[in-house]
């Protein structure tokens, strides 16, 4: 009974424990001032704040850096030391102690009223805390909410783990009183663009090379560079992961330990704010005023929140036979040097598998599975008929079991009966849909009274935001199913059965959704396998050595995960349209074409043009729009000119065409570029 | 001869003083203190001279090495480790300082330190099984002509069989177990240079693959026969060709036959008052011959240099002819050094005959100290500071902390409560006053070595130095000790191989910035390595910064570990080793400091001087040796 209900939850081995349950019967103070007893790192005895700046500052790779800026500049060498020094101020951690413990004590209060409960798996912890003894560890968190910023330290801190120190953002360290407890309680702030200041580098890159050699504290950074508005994991940023792995490649550390954690949350608190951000009203400045008028979302429930410790990894063990160290053996040691092309591949292939093990990690909610399935219906039948509650809750459960043989983790409770824990995820998402007579139906923002008459475009917002709420909770899905629904998508538009027709439009899709979805380079076949077995798992094809065929009695299965997919599709094709459309127009500034694309897909879902209309919705975040951009970038359809400050793009529409037909499945699959030899 | 009447020319007695000092301070670091001088002269106390004795000189070295020295282990037969009755570890036979002692911190260290146990014990096939021995190939148009030209051979199997092997691990523990692989067919024991000649030009008349065999220390197979040589394989063991011939005193030089012994050598010279100052550890067996052809490093050379520096003119016999320089002029501009053809190139083109080299007089004082360092990393930038300041002491080593603890294991029996209660008390001095952890810290070994007033004076400017990096002054017990560990090394490899652990040692040469990461990485990779190759217990890694130079330093690695349960211990050994040489190469470490390449190494060659170097060294050895007589195929 009990062994069946832990693989109904997905969380087969792992213990997860709620260490909320703890503080709820016990003091906060008490908690506070436990005695914190870390094993100690055996690389090295530790090391302060104070001494960490002051090796930087003597270190000779700054010393020639500054000679080197003093040259470039004109100005003398003791004025960009000062420079440097003063970089360092606004840049250094301060780790206290006394200052985790008062961290402690309000987290402890404000986690309370926010969640009802908080699971961390504890042979995680177990094996983090073995490996902080033995080489330097970098934890690797995703980023969905501002919480996740200091739920680490504080979970280290309860467990004797020693904490870490946090890779930040300014404008945190601007934040008045707030900006100085979160530096005492391990943060350094980095600038958000450093551009081409060299000095700013320097200091940065030594600074947190120095943290990583020292190795006494783990080191904790967000490698998906921002907090994730669409709750997808992001394209890595690679600045800072290369930053942290140099000291390996240099051989100056034995090995380092990247620890993936995936956070993953019922509710995330920030929800109705990103959906708005990604609409383009701008992201609040973070302020200490903001944070305090901010606190009405503490009267609101936001259910649980999981932190998964994944499985450390070893440096030395993923980088073998890709990296050749020798490489840096004829130059002096501090010499500030280029990464080699190998080491750069190797550092991407690092952040991505990071991030891919992330995903793997977080564990999926049974309200993410409801989103997948609601945001297939169309937005006027969601706003106005409302979807049956039963069909919805034996669709849902129809998902959980595909989900479940694809793999992936859940996080469905096995005490409560399934109706009841469904009905519970809609009660805690009113703010996006709520449940009246059987039938479920999208939230919409109350129109201000004294207003009678509300614009169009802005009654199109007024759905928009929901709609992109909710698609943001499939996105907690979307990393168990995107294999095999690009599959699923493969075999809709060609309508071929032969395997390496599919495995070469699955590899077209797979270039065009880079930006998209997380796919580890040189992972291409090992992807389409996954693919083909998921979705022989579940029963929906039958694969042989050359093909793959779907079998007609589970159908539902590849409309469905065809369906995940349309909006990604119709959004690209849009988008793709929009940049052909304008005749005399060749080249654009990125504002131009976002204001450009917006104006269309509003246009579109105005005069009810297309289809089904819920798919625009997706077309009108601004994160989707980017990542066209990016996609056409790297696709080589446009071409990024540095003329001037702005970036200007230039387009080739012949090769959107192209893009746009192979899309369509117009081009056959066996035109498509092969795919490219699986890199590293 | 021309050693002997050297030694009594000018102030006779003068000369005699200073060699009798001289030989009582090389007994300081390799034997028994003098009494009277006894202990001194190792032929005082080995087997009768061998039958077919050929100099007559009572050398160290008959030409039956098996009748004084080990078959299947290091050094003489009469000197070994071993637990005694009561479990205590005593050192055999009476030719050095340790023979004869009680070792009472062994045992404990040794089963702590390995996991071993005294009740499990892997002993040695005790008598080399003459019917395992190939029977020989042999060229007999070779064989007859060599008997008239009355050079003395053999073909018995013991003889060929000792010659078949160096010292690394993987030749030791097959010797151990009775396996004995392909060896050379037969030895000769040329007497002179023009012994040499005429065997290399019978060797290439006949088609017959030479081996030059010195003093048989190798540690990279180098003395392996290739088995895929289908020749008769002739060992040239060249320990017959002995003598010093003579001494310039104008220009302080010996010319001397390369066969000569480290030992022997020194000895000889002291009697003249002079000394080469060239004491690489395996000096008690090692040759001339073998330092010039695998580029040695001898433990002083920061006073007198390494071989390369202490060569003034060579003579090898290759196949195309004898090589020389015509001259023996200091130094000299006339295109590529050909020198440096012959140093390093391990046998493969030649055999050195005769060398003439530098020599010293006997330092009048030498002193021994050491430094107890907080760290190693503290350790490692006093030294980096003393090679800065170019004020290296004849000697200065650094031993990590297991090291260390390993030279505290062989501290001998304490004889009395005072000396114990003195122990005690500088442990806490260090340990608790100074606040330094016995798990972290490490012990510098210093050798002073000049007239007294100056080594007084650069002692104190070294540990200023040492002052200023945490170091405390440890006496010179330690660094004593520290030296005696060198050279008593390779007797206790074979204590631990009764006792189911294998050890062996290893060497690089790096740049000052990168000896930390070396010595951290390297030591950590034999740690995982081990682990990951299902070695059960926990190993012994350990490392030493052995030489500095001005742009450098020499690290010097042991590794050992328990084997029991492993199926393939020598298999397990050899990629852990391999492994670690990767890890020093990836870490800006070279191939070798000294020890040469031979054919363990051999791999590496190319990305370490690089494709046209290899083509270079190539066409050389295609120019000396075209039908590879010299076929040892080490280095390429």
């Amino acid at each position: 009974m009990k062994a069946s209900d832990r693989d109904l939850r997905g969380m087969k081995d792992d213990e997860f424990v709620d260490i909320l349950e703890e503080r709820r019967c016990s003091s906060d103070l008490g908690h506070a001032f436990r005695t914190f007893n870390p094993q100690p790192y055996k690389g090295g005895p530790p090391c302060s704040a104070a001494d960490l700046n002051k090796a930087l500052l003597d270190s000779h790779f700054l010393h020639r850096v500054v000679k080197e800026v003093a040259m470039e500049t004109g100005s003398s060498q003791e004025k960009v030391m000062e420079e440097a020094g003063e970089i360092l101020v606004e840049m250094s951690h301060n780790l206290h102690l006394p200052f985790i413990r008062l961290m402690g004590y309000t987290f402890s209060k404000v986690i309370k009223r926010l969640f009802t409960s908080i699971f961390v798996n504890m042979d995680g912890l177990n094996t983090l805390q073995q490996a902080v003894q033995e080489n330097p560890v970098i934890l690797m968190p995703n980023h969905r909410s501002y919480v996740d910023f200091l739920i680490i330290s504080y979970i280290l801190f309860t467990y004797d783990i020693p904490v870490p120190v946090i890779a930040a953002g300014v404008p945190l360290a601007e934040m008045k009183i707030v900006g100085e407890i979160l530096r005492r309680s391990g943060a350094f702030f980095i600038r958000r663009s450093i551009g081409s200041d060299k000095l700013y580098w320097a200091v940065l890159s030594e600074y947190v090379r120095g943290i990583v050699r020292h190795g006494f504290a783990p080191v904790e950074f967000y490698v998906e560079g921002l907090r994730s508005r669409t709750l997808k994991s992001l394209t890595p940023k690679l600045g800072m992961m290369q930053m942290v792995l140099e000291p390996y490649f240099k051989g100056e550390v034995f090995d380092i330990t990247l620890v993936p954690i995936s956070i993953s949350y019922d509710r995330v608190l920030e929800e109705s704010l990103l959906a708005r951000e990604l609409l383009g009203v701008p992201k609040p400045k973070e302020s200490t005023a903001g944070l305090l008028k901010a606190s009405r979302v503490l009267q609101e429930d936001y259910g649980s929140m999981q932190v998964n410790f994944g499985q450390p990894l070893s440096v030395r063990k993923l980088c073998e036979g890709k990296i050749n160290r020798s490489y840096y053996n004829l130059v002096p040691r501090d010499l500030p040097m280029k990464p080699s092309a190998e080491a750069l591949a190797c550092v991407s292939w690092l952040a991505h598998v990071v991030v891919g093990l992330q995903e793997r990690g977080s564990l999926i909610s049974p309200w993410s599975l409801m989103a997948c399935l609601l945001i297939q219906e169309p937005t006027t039948v969601l706003a106005e008929q409302g979807l049956l509650w039963d069909d919805l809750t034996e669709k849902t459960l129809w998902l959980r079991k595909m989900v479940l043989d694809f793999g992936a983790r859940l996080n469905w409770p096995g005490e409560a009966p399934n109706s009841a824990v469904m009905s519970s995820a809609i009660s805690l998402h009113r703010s996006i849909v709520y449940l009246k007579a059987g039938r479920v139906y999208l939230t919409q923002e109350e129109v201000p009274l004294r207003r009678h008459r509300i614009s169009p475009e802005e009654g199109v917002f007024r759905t928009a935001v929901p709609v992109l709420m909710l698609a943001a909770y499939r996105n907690q899905s979307l990393h168990a199913l995107v294999r095999p629904a690009m599959l699923a998508m493969s075999i809709c538009i060609t309508r071929s059965t032969q395997r390496d027709e599919l495995f070469r439009f699955f590899c077209f899709l797979q270039e065009v959704f880079a930006n998209e979805f997380i796919f580890i380079p040189g992972n291409l076949s090992q992807d389409f396998e996954e693919a083909c077995l998921c979705l022989n798992s579940c029963g929906a094809v039958y694969i042989s050595e050359q093909e793959v065929r779907v079998s007609e009695q589970s159908s539902e299965v590849i409309t469905f995960l065809q369906k995940l997919l349309q909006p990604f599709i119709d959004s690209y094709q849009l988008i793709f349209r929009c940049v052909c459309e304008e005749e005399q127009v060749q080249v654009f500034t990125e504002k131009q074409f976002l204001a450009a694309v917006r104006a269309l897909a509003l246009k579109l879902i105005l005069s009810g043009e297309t289809e089904s209309e819920l798919h625009t919705y997706e077309t009108l975040s601004s994160d989707t729009q980017k990542n066209v951009l990016s996609a056409l970038c790297r696709l080589e359809a446009v071409a990024k000119l540095r003329t001037s400050e702005i970036n200007e793009f230039k387009v080739n529409k012949a090769a959107v065409r192209r893009i746009t037909d192979a899309l369509c499945g117009k081009i056959p699959p066996q035109m498509l570029q092969a795919p490219p030899d699986a890199r590293l | 001869m021309a050693s002997s009447s050297s030694g009594g020319s000018g102030s006779g007695s003068e000369m005699q003083r200073t060699a009798q000092h001289r030989i009582s301070v090389i007994a300081g670091h390799l034997r028994r203190p003098a009494e009277g001088d006894v202990a001194v002269r190792a032929e005082e106390c080995k087997a009768p001279q061998s039958r077919l004795e050929a100099s007559g000189d009572g050398r160290t070295v008959p030409m039956k090495r098996h009748e004084v020295m080990k078959w299947n282990g290091w050094g003489y037969s009469d000197s070994r480790f071993l637990f005694n009755k009561k479990g205590q570890a005593e050192f055999t036979g009476k030719r050095y300082k340790l023979s004869g002692m009680i070792l009472p911190a062994l045992k404990d260290w040794f089963e702590g330190t390995f996991g071993a146990s005294l009740q499990h014990k892997s002993p040695a096939t005790p008598l080399l099984n003459t019917s395992a021995v190939q029977a020989p190939t042999l060229n007999q148009d070779f064989v007859e002509e060599l008997k008239s030209i009355g050079v003395p051979f053999s073909h018995e199997a013991e003889d060929r069989a000792f010659r078949g092997h160096g010292h690394c691990l993987h030749e030791i523990f097959a010797l151990r177990e009775g396996k004995i692989g392909r060896v050379p067919d037969m030895v000769v024991w040329p007497n002179c240079h023009n012994d040499v000649e005429k065997i290399v030009a019978l060797a290439c008349k006949h088609n017959v693959c030479l081996i030059p065999y010195g003093g048989g220390t190798s540690v990279s197979s180098a003395l392996e026969c290739p088995p895929e040589e289908t020749r008769s394989i002739v060992s040239l063991d060249t320990s017959q060709m002995n003598r010093i011939l003579w001494i310039d005193e104008k220009n302080l030089t010996a010319h001397v036959e390369a066969g000569i012994i480290g030992q022997d050598l020194e000895r000889l010279l002291n009697e003249s008052g002079y000394c080469t100052g060239h004491e690489p550890d395996s000096m008690e067996f090692s040759s001339l011959g073998g330092w010039v052809s695998t580029r040695a490093s001898g433990m002083k050379k920061n006073i007198y240099g390494n071989i390369e520096d202490l060569v003034v003119h060579i003579k090898m016999v290759t196949p195309q002819g004898v090589i020389e320089k015509s001259c023996q002029g200091p130094r000299m501009s006339t295109g590529p050094d050909i020198h440096h053809f012959i140093l390093g190139s391990e046998g493969t083109l030649g055999v050195v005959t005769e060398v003439t080299m530098k020599i010293r007089p006997v330092p009048e004082y030498q002193k021994y100290g050491s430094v107890v360092f907080p760290n190693f990393e503290q350790g490692v930038a006093c030294l980096r500071e003393v090679a800065k300041q170019r004020c290296a002491p004849a000697s200065i080593r650094l031993m990590d902390n297991e090291q260390f603890m390993f030279g505290h294991a062989l501290k001998p029996q304490v004889s009395s409560i005072f000396t114990s209660f003195l122990d005690g008390l500088k442990k806490f001095y260090i340990t608790k006053f100074k606040g330094f952890d016995p798990s972290r810290l490490c012990v510098a070994t210093l050798l002073f070595e000049g007239n007294r007033e100056k080594v007084l004076q650069h002692e104190k400017q070294v540990y200023d130095i040492a002052a200023k990096f945490g170091g405390l002054a440890a006496g010179e017990d330690n660094g004593q000790r520290g030296y005696m560990l060198t050279f008593v090394i390779a007797y206790l490899r074979d204590l631990g191989m009764d006792y189911y652990v294998i050890a062996e040692s290893f060497e690089t040469s790096v740049p000052w910035d990168r000896v930390l990461d070396v010595c951290r990485n390297v030591k950590a990779r034999v740690v995982r390595e081990c682990k990951d190759k299902g070695v059960q217990f926990s190993p012994l890694s350990s490392c030493r910064v052995t030489q500095t130079y001005d742009a450098g330093a020499c690290v010097y690695f042991y590794f050992a570990f328990n084997y029991r349960g492993l199926s393939d211990p020598v298999h397990v050994y050899e990629q852990v080793e391999h492994a670690a040489r990767e890890e020093i190469l990836a870490n800006g470490g070279s191939l070798s400091h000294h020890h040469g390449v031979g054919k363990l190494r051999k791999e590496w060659m190319r990305e370490t001087v690089s494709e046209v170097g290899v083509g270079m060294l190539q066409s050389v050895k295609d120019y000396v040796d075209p039908k590879n007589i010299f076929g040892n195929r080490n280095l390429l």
